[in-house]
Parts: C-alpha cells; sequence; structure tokens
C-alpha cells in the first residue's frame, strides 16, 4: 500500500520518531502553498474545509425544508385559517377570495414534494455523510487529506449546483415539481398531468443527476481514503465504527445512485423524446396518448432500487457516529465491535434486496412479496444487535452526560421506536391496510427526521470543537436536546394513530371524507408541536453560528479523553493535519477504563496485553 | 398584529435562551467545571428516568384514548373476511414489538441513570461477550421467523385471485374501477356478469371508459354512482386508471391496490358486514351518537355512517377528493338495486353517433337534426367535464 511505503521511508530517513518536524516528505505542509481567500475557503481542497462547507450547506436546507413542512402543516392543522400573510412570500400560490388566503393545492404538493427531496438527498445524505466522511475520515485513519482533494472539492460544487438548479425551480411560473420526492410517472413524465410535472420536473430531474454526481465523486474518494491511505499500524480491524460507517455508506451510494441516475434519464426520454419506458394506453385531458408498452412499475422498480438503500445511507453514518461518541462519553469500549461491523455489514447487503417493500401495492405480482417480506423482517436482526449492543454499551460505564451524549441515547430510542413500526410495515398484510397512510409517515420521520437527524447533532456538537477550536454552549445545547425530543415524539407518535385510523398520506385536507374528518384537534397539536420544535432549532443554529467567533476556546489537545487519532492534530490545524509525521497505531480505539485509564490508540500494547479486548474475561 | 406578537415573542425567547448561555458558562468557571458536570450528569440522568416514565404513560394513555378511532379496535372490527386476517396480524405484531419497545426504552433510561457519571464511580472495562450476542442475534430471528410464516400465510391467501372453478355472475361478482384524475368511475357487469372489453383509444365524452359496444357484454354495463354489493358474496374488483396511478382504497375494508393505466390490477374481497350492520355497532359509541350539525334530518352521526372509497396514490391536484359510497346491502336489496339500474348503453350510447353496436349499426337510420344537436350537446359537454 503507498502510503506505509512513504512512511517506511519516512522512518529510515528521520528514525521513529513520531514528532519529528518533517517538511519534506510533507508537501502539503502547514498553510504555506494555498494562498488566497479563494483557494482557502472557496474552491478548497482541505477535507476539514470541505466538511464545514457540505454542514453548513447541509443547514440552509434543512432550515428551507423544515419552513416549507410548517406551510403544509398550517394548511394540515388549520385548513380554515386565513393563509392571506404568506402571499408576500407565497405570491400567486396563495389564492385569494373575500379576503380569504388559502393555499394552492397544487403548492401544497410542491411544498411536501420539495420537503422530502431536500431533506432525504440534501440534508441528510450530503450534510450528513459529506460532512463527517469529509472531516473525520483521514483525521480518524491518520492521513493527510483524501485522496483526491481536487475530485472531493467538486464533490462539495456539484452538490452546490445541484442545490442551486433546484433553488431556482421553486421560483419557476409553473412551480416547481409537485408530484412526491418519489416522482412516479407517469404523473412525473406528463406536464398536462400537474403543472410541476413541467419545467419543475425537468429542473428536479437534471439537479438530481448533478447531486449524484456529487454523491459519486465523494464516494469514490471515501472508498479509496479509507482503503489506501491508513496509518501504519490501522488495520481495518483496528478502524473506529465511525469509519466502518463511512465505508459501508459509500459503497451502499456507489452502487446505488446510479440507477437512480437511469430512472431519472428514462424518465427525461419519456418526457421529451417519445419514449415509452414507463407509459402505456394513457387518456389524459382529453387526448389518447401514443405510448404503449411501458410500465409505470418499472420506474419504481429502478426508483426504489435507490431509495432503499438511500435510507440506510442516511442511517449508517449516523450509527458510526453514535457508536463513536457514546463509548467516548460512557467510557467504555463499544460493546461487541465486530458484532457492530457485521451487523452494518448485514444491513448494507441486505439492503439491496429489500426494495420492493416499497411496492406490494404497486400492481407486482404478488408472489414476489414472499421473498421481499422474509428479508425486510431479516434486516430487523442486525438492527436489533446494534440496539441491544448500545445498551449494553451503557451498562457498566461511568456516563458524562454532554450534549452529544445525550443525543445518542435519543437516538437509540428514537431508533427503537422507528424500527420497530417498520416491522408492521414490512409484513406485506399489514401493508396491505397501512401503505400510503400517515403510519408511514410516523415510521419514517421518527427513524430518519429525528434519529438521522439526532446522529447528527451528537456528530456537530461532538466535534465542534475538532472544526473550530471552540465548543458549542452546553446549556443550549441540552436545552435543544430535551425540546427536540419530546416535541419530536408530540409530532410523530400522533401519526401512527391516524395511520392506524386508515388516513392517507399527501392528503391536502381531509374534510372530504368522513372516515378521515374527524382528527382536527390531532392535527392541530402537531402542527403547533412542529412550529415549537423549529424554533427550537433555531437556537441550535444561533449557538452554532455564535460559537465559531465566541464559543468557549479549546485549550487542551483531547478535551474528552478520547483515543481515536483526529484528537492527536493540533487544534485549529492545517491543511495536512500533523504538522509533523503522522502518528503510528497500535491498538483498537476502544482501550476505555481498561486498567484504570483510557489508552490511545498511539500507545503500544504493553507486555502480555491483547488488542481488541480480548484479553478481558 | 398578531404574527408580530408571534415573531416579536419567539426573538425575545431567542435572546433569553442565548443569555442562559452565557450565564451558565460563567457560572461553570465559578463552580469549577468538575462540580459543574457532576450536577449536570445527575440532573440529566435523573430527567432522563422522568422522560422515559412520562413517555411510555403518554404511549400507553393515548393509545387508549385514540382507540376506537383505530380500525381493527372498538366498532371498527373489518367488514370483510381477510379484513380480520390482517388486524390480527397487526395485533400480533403489535404485542411483540411492544414487549421489545418497552423492555428497551426501560433499560436505556435506567442504565443511563444508574451508570451515571460520579465522583467515586468508575467504569467496567467489558468489551464483548459472544454468547449475549449469539442469544440477541438468535431471539429476534426466530421472533421474525414466526411474523413472516403469519404474515406471508395471510398475504398469499388474501391476494390470490377467484379460484379457476367459480362461475362469475354465480359465485362471484366482477365489477370495475377506473381512477382518473379526479373522480373514479365505477362500472358493473349487469345481469349477464361480465365486463365487456374497452379500449383507451376509444375514450369520448360520451364513452369515458372506451367500451367497445360490438362486445354484447357491454351493452348491458352499468355505471352506477355508488358501488352497491351484497354482503357475503366474493367480488373481485378490476381496478384500472386512465391517466396517471391512482389507488384503490376501501379502508373499512382493508382492501387496497394501486390502480396502472395500461395494467389492470385486481383485489378480491368478501364483504361481512353490511352498511345497517355497522351503523349499529357505531351506534353504541358515544363520538358516534354526536347529532351531525346542520342536518335536516337531525340525524346521530352513526345513522349517516357511509362506507368510502378514496384513492391513495398522489395523482395530482385533486388526488385528496377521488370519493365514491360503497353500500353492502343484503342480497334481497341487492337484487332489487340491480333490477331499477339502467345500462350504460341504455341511456347514454344507443342510437347515438357512438353506437357501434352491432344492432346500432345495422339500424343506419340518419338521425334527425334534433337528434344531431342532442348528441353535439353532450359530447361537449361531457368532454368539458372530463
Amino acid at each position: 500500500m503507498a502510503n506505509i511505503d512513504i512512511i517506511r521511508e519516512e522512518d529510515l530517513q528521520h528514525g521513529h520518531d513520531d514528532h519529528h518536524d518533517d517538511h519534506h516528505d510533507d508537501h502539503h505542509g502547514g498553510d504555506k502553498y494555498q494562498s488566497g481567500f479563494i483557494s482557502t475557503y472557496i474552491f478548497t481542497t482541505d477535507h476539514k474545509t470541505i466538511a464545514k462547507q457540505f454542514l453548513i450547506t447541509g443547514m440552509f436546507w434543512a432550515i428551507i425544508g423544515a419552513l416549507m413542512s410548517l406551510v403544509f402543516r398550517l394548511q394540515l392543522g388549520f385548513p380554515e385559517e386565513n393563509m392571506l400573510w404568506l402571499k408576500p412570500i407565497l405570491g400567486k400560490w396563495i389564492t385569494v377570495s373575500d379576503g380569504v388566503g388559502t393555499l394552492a393545492p397544487t403548492f401544497y404538493y410542491a411544498l411536501v414534494t420539495m420537503h422530502g427531496t431536500i431533506l432525504v438527498f440534501f440534508v441528510l445524505t450530503a450534510g450528513l455523510s459529506g460532512t463527517f466522511s469529509n472531516l473525520l475520515i483521514p483525521l480518524q485513519i491518520g492521513a493527510r487529506d483524501m485522496a483526491s482533494g481536487f475530485l472531493n472539492m467538486l464533490s462539495y460544487w456539484f452538490f452546490f449546483l445541484a442545490g442551486a438548479i433546484m433553488f431556482a425551480s421553486l421560483f419557476l411560473s409553473t412551480g416547481p415539481f409537485a408530484g412526491g420526492w418519489t416522482a412516479y410517472p407517469p404523473l412525473s413524465a406528463l406536464p398536462q398531468a400537474m403543472d410541476g410535472s413541467g419545467a419543475g420536473m425537468t429542473l428536479w430531474g437534471v439537479s438530481l443527476i448533478f447531486f449524484v454526481v456529487s454523491v459519486l465523486l465523494g464516494g469514490m474518494n471515501y472508498i479509496t481514503t479509507v482503503l489506501n491511505l491508513r496509518t501504519k499500524g490501522m488495520t481495518m480491524w483496528r478502524l473506529p465504527l465511525t469509519i466502518w460507517a463511512f465505508l459501508v455508506t459509500a459503497i451502499l451510494g456507489l452502487l446505488s445512485f446510479p440507477v437512480l441516475v437511469s430512472a431519472i434519464f428514462l424518465l427525461i426520454f419519456d418526457r421529451s423524446l417519445g419514449t415509452s419506458f414507463f407509459l402505456s394506453e394513457i387518456f389524459i385531458q382529453g387526448q389518447a396518448l401514443e405510448n404503449v408498452g411501458g410500465s409505470p412499475i418499472l420506474y419504481q422498480h429502478l426508483f426504489w432500487f435507490l431509495g432503499h438503500p438511500e435510507v440506510y445511507i442516511i442511517i449508517v453514518p449516523a450509527f458510526g457516529i453514535v457508536s463513536e461518541v457514546m463509548s467516548v462519553h460512557a467510557r467504555k469500549p463499544i460493546f461487541g465491535y465486530k458484532a457492530m461491523v457485521l451487523s452494518i455489514l448485514a444491513i448494507a447487503i441486505l439492503a439491496f434486496i429489500v426494495w420492493a417493500h416499497h411496492m406490494f401495492m404497486s400492481g407486482v405480482n404478488p408472489f414476489i412479496a414472499n421473498i421481499f417480506v422474509l428479508f425486510t423482517l431479516i434486516i430487523a436482526v442486525p438492527s436489533a444487535v446494534k440496539v441491544f449492543n448500545w445498551i449494553a454499551t451503557l451498562w457498566g460505564g461511568n456516563i458524562r452526560f454532554n450534549t452529544a451524549m445525550l443525543f445518542s441515547i435519543g437516538f437509540v430510542s428514537l431508533f427503537i421506536s422507528g424500527g420497530l413500526t417498520g416491522i408492521f410495515l414490512g409484513n406485506s398484510a399489514i401493508d396491505i391496510q397501512l401503505h400510503d397512510t400517515y403510519f408511514v409517515v410516523a415510521h419514517f420521520h421518527i427513524v430518519m427526521g429525528v434519529a438521522a437527524f439526532f446522529g447528527m447533532y451528537a456528530g456537530v456538537y461532538h466535534w465542534f470543537p475538532r472544526m473550530y477550536g471552540r465548543f458549542m454552549n452546553e446549556t443550549l445545547g441540552k436545552i435543544h436536546f430535551w425540546g427536540t425530543m419530546i416535541g419530536a415524539y408530540a409530532i410523530f407518535w400522533p401519526m401512527h394513530y391516524l395511520g392506524m385510523a386508515g388516513v392517507p398520506r399527501r392528503y391536502y385536507q381531509f374534510g372530504n371524507f368522513d372516515a378521515f374528518a374527524h382528527f382536527t384537534s390531532m392535527n392541530k397539536f402537531i402542527t403547533i408541536a412542529a412550529v415549537i420544535v423549529f424554533a427550537l432549532q433555531i437556537v441550535m443554529v444561533i449557538n452554532f453560528f455564535y460559537s465559531i467567533f465566541k464559543g468557549k476556546k479549546q485549550t487542551t489537545l483531547n478535551p474528552y479523553d478520547a483515543n481515536t487519532l483526529e484528537w492527536t492534530a493540533p487544534v485549529n490545524t492545517g491543511h495536512g493535519n500533523w504538522p509533523g509525521a503522522i502518528p503510528h497505531v497500535h491498538r483498537w480505539a476502544y482501550d476505555y477504563s481498561k486498567g484504570g485509564r483510557n489508552i490511545p490508540q498511539t500507545e503500544p500494547l504493553g507486555d502480555g496485553e491483547q488488542d481488541m479486548g480480548n484479553d478481558h474475561h | 398584529m398578531g404574527t408580530f406578537f408571534i415573531i416579536a415573542s419567539l426573538a425575545l425567547i431567542a435572546v433569553i435562551l442565548l443569555q442562559i448561555g452565557k450565564i451558565t458558562e460563567i457560572a461553570g468557571k465559578l463552580r469549577g467545571e468538575e462540580e459543574m458536570q457532576m450536577r449536570s450528569n445527575a440532573f440529566h440522568a435523573r430527567f432522563g428516568m422522568l422522560f422515559m416514565i412520562g413517555f411510555l404513560v403518554f404511549v400507553i394513555v393515548s393509545f387508549m384514548y385514540y382507540k376506537n378511532s383505530m380500525l381493527g379496535y372498538g366498532p371498527h372490527t373489518a367488514a370483510s373476511e381477510h379484513g380480520v386476517w390482517i388486524d390480527g396480524t397487526f395485533n400480533v405484531t403489535m404485542i411483540v414489538t411492544g414487549i421489545v419497545f418497552f423492555i428497551t426504552h426501560i433499560l436505556l433510561f435506567w442504565y443511563a441513570y444508574k451508570y451515571r457519571e460520579r465522583t467515586g464511580h468508575t467504569a467496567t472495562f467489558y468489551p464483548h461477550n459472544n454468547k449475549l450476542e449469539m442469544i440477541w442475534m438468535g431471539v429476534p430471528a426466530i421472533v421474525m421467523t414466526f411474523l413472516v410464516i403469519g404474515g406471508l400465510s395471510v398475504w398469499n391467501r388474501t391476494m390470490k385471485d377467484i379460484d379457476e372453478g367459480m362461475v362469475i355472475g354465480e359465485d362471484y361478482i366482477e365489477v370495475e374501477a377506473t381512477g382518473l384524475q379526479w373522480q373514479w368511475i365505477l362500472r358493473h357487469p349487469g345481469d349477464d356478469g361480465e365486463l365487456g372489453e374497452r379500449y383507451y383509444k376509444n375514450i369520448t365524452g360520451l364513452n369515458p371508459l372506451g367500451q367497445l359496444w360490438e362486445d354484447e357484454r357491454n351493452l348491458d354495463d352499468i355505471h352506477p354512482s355508488e358501488l352497491v354489493l351484497p354482503v357475503g358474496v366474493p367480488v373481485r374488483v378490476r381496478i384500472i386508471a386512465r391517466d396517471v396511478l391512482h389507488n384503490f382504497y376501501l379502508p373499512h375494508f382493508r382492501v387496497k391496490m394501486d390502480a396502472v393505466p395500461g395494467l389492470p390490477t385486481y383485489f378480491v374481497f368478501t364483504p361481512t358486514t353490511t352498511t345497517d350492520e355497522y351503523r349499529q355497532r357505531l351506534r353504541d359509541y358515544p363520538e358516534w351518537q354526536q347529532p351531525i350539525p346542520d342536518d335536516e334530518e337531525g340525524r346521530q352521526r352513526w345513522e349517516a355512517f357511509e362506507y368510502e372509497l378514496a384513492c391513495a396514490e398522489l395523482c395530482g391536484q385533486g388526488h385528496f377528493s377521488m370519493k365514491r359510497i360503497v353500500k353492502i346491502v343484503t342480497p334481497e336489496e341487492y337484487s332489487e338495486w340491480l333490477a331499477e339500474q339502467k345500462s350504460y348503453y341504455s341511456t347514454n350510447i344507443k342510437g347515438t353517433e357512438e353506437d357501434t353496436s352491432k344492432e346500432g349499426v345495422l339500424s343506419l337510420e340518419t338521425p334527425t337534426e334534433t337528434e344531431q344537436e342532442e348528441v353535439e350537446i353532450k359530447d361537449e359537454e361531457l368532454s368539458k367535464s372530463i
């Protein structure tokens, strides 16, 4: 492996002194080669700065996506309410009659669609893996930077471009795409089916194609770096769980995102080139279309072949972050490290063979449910193993309750809640009733919209000093945690009941059906909870930006007494991470409270001491 | 003004929170970091237990409170044969997942509390236990196996198509539901029990389903405004869409299936409860005894209850408004209803330009001017409503 050879050269030239000042081989020495604002902050190739770019862009999109949800929640909770006050912002999308403003149904659907698209892709994929894979991979494996800083820089800027295009689509006169983040044809293929399926859909598709380029560039980098640039002694089995998680996430992305691109291309062909991949025997707006032979179900297979791994791409980094944060603050090794690695691998492999559980009621041959139910419920097993291992990590610990730890504990609660409802939905017989109801909305929000977010928050609070050399305010952080924990359950738990009552999702209002019309107070409650929880996230955003400049300074190298390599590089270190030689590693990352002390990875094993906790019995 | 006050209060709260943040930092410096940390640990560990208790109580209480609104509970026993199997599978799953939910949550928050950092306390170096891993991998695997087998057995029984031995119109009824933006067109096969052929390119204002009138089976097909079915007789619903994806959803019957343009789908179910019987069930529940506001006859909610057909796949801006009433009646009432129905052909097609049936073509009379005008006006009106 290339890097190990270079290190051996270093050793030959300078001996085994890990702290020897070494500018000859260190061609990223300090910031000397990076001059100017633009190459330091804009087109940077430093993985740590790129991480911050992903994070802040992700935060921007999270606020936009959340604001959208407040508008449509306002419609759902208070449908009679006058929305005229929103007209200055939403313009023609608020229709006025007799002085009362109403949200146009097409725009309601545009908001719902954009909310899903923005949060799933821009925030929870780019904002989560983009941030933490970039920040932590080189630092935790002991590398100067990613394998290609240039491709890494491009990865961010393609994400930016995708975002800019999606943002532009919000201002189209026919409106942004409004056919659901899943974009099923024929609704998404026919401009005459819905206004947003015109220019809005085209921009949506183009934006996502660029987004996928960003993910692939990033993913290639992460995999190459983890496999090739680990420092001496850093075997795969000594990697912290964060790195395993980011590696597996990147592989998942590389194998599944291209299928989404193919689906979008075929959709574009159907829209613009007269093909019939997804269209057959359609009569719309007074006209019988010539397309014959295609099937909308083909799109669903292609979409969900990405769609399912996508949700694991979202949650697996959170798994890694939570495992890491928990072991540091509980002062214990993560319980069952090997089982944790194997369960991530099992989940990743199974993730590829469950996609049609999103399609049980789509008109596919009912026989295939036999296969997909089996694998879907099997995937519950490694997930359960992880939950039990996290709980066992807490057992016997000496737990330090800071904000990051609180979010990690909260993550486990939410993953249990959201994961268990998956067992209902994955069983096709039950799905007959629950498909496309609020039960599904409750499930995926708890598991993605809250649990994955909590993993992200735990990471932000925990590694804030690694990014900015300061700490976020702990009191505000704890208020943020408890408020969001209670508030998020207040928002999403009642949705299970709505689903069990049969209330369908993606309804602009419920008044047309007696069966769905009698949950007004529940819908009001959910909306009010959503407004409060959103306000609380703003507290976090203020805390974040304020602390960059005025937060409590990091005065020690290793403030949490952690064992991993990212804490051996200087505070606010420059491009290249370690000013001298890269440290070497002699043990796994989890020797916490071993013989009464926390032993960093860089410390050699003692006489007769075994690695990986194998001397514990 | 209201908006201004809301925004101003939120801004004020933000400022207060920032000040709290600053104050606690200063307090930290005064008291000493370690003591602050210990106090914080004690507080949050305890608050965690409080949260756990509050959360679990909230879960139980809210479930009990809303129970009778949820399908499968209270008055809402499934109105179909297979629906009862689905509800049973749901309940078994709920018991299993409920046990896991409670145990894991209690352990999570209790361990967080018990093993909180405090002076004099240290952590135990306990990195793994392979036997434990096997146990908590094996037990979920076995439980999942039971859920899979049970669930798939219900699924396979529910989703299979009509047995080949069953005779259409006698052993089972076939009806059709076509989803379009934004309504359902229902089709009943009439006395012959068979639905006639259709082709999408034949769709016109007068012929919204594109029925081929040459096919004699179409001549007695009815386009009812409500789906009326006899209790106890298996029904095969043929489901299709005209433009985009829709979904045929009967919540009370636990029936759901996508309507796909170009790909007819189906769902077979047997209604077991008439509308009247369901109403009698609802009658015992206080929320159903509420009087209906502005009801001319002064009825209570249960008296006006109807089964409803809804759309459950996003189909554009009118997705939430695709409703039809479904009525389950006694076999006698069903025969009466059927006898009263007039076929779509006889009321809308016969003798018009659209009439491509054998008789229609044979009786090649030139329509009178008035007849011609009438047909053209009808055509225009119907095209506008598509």
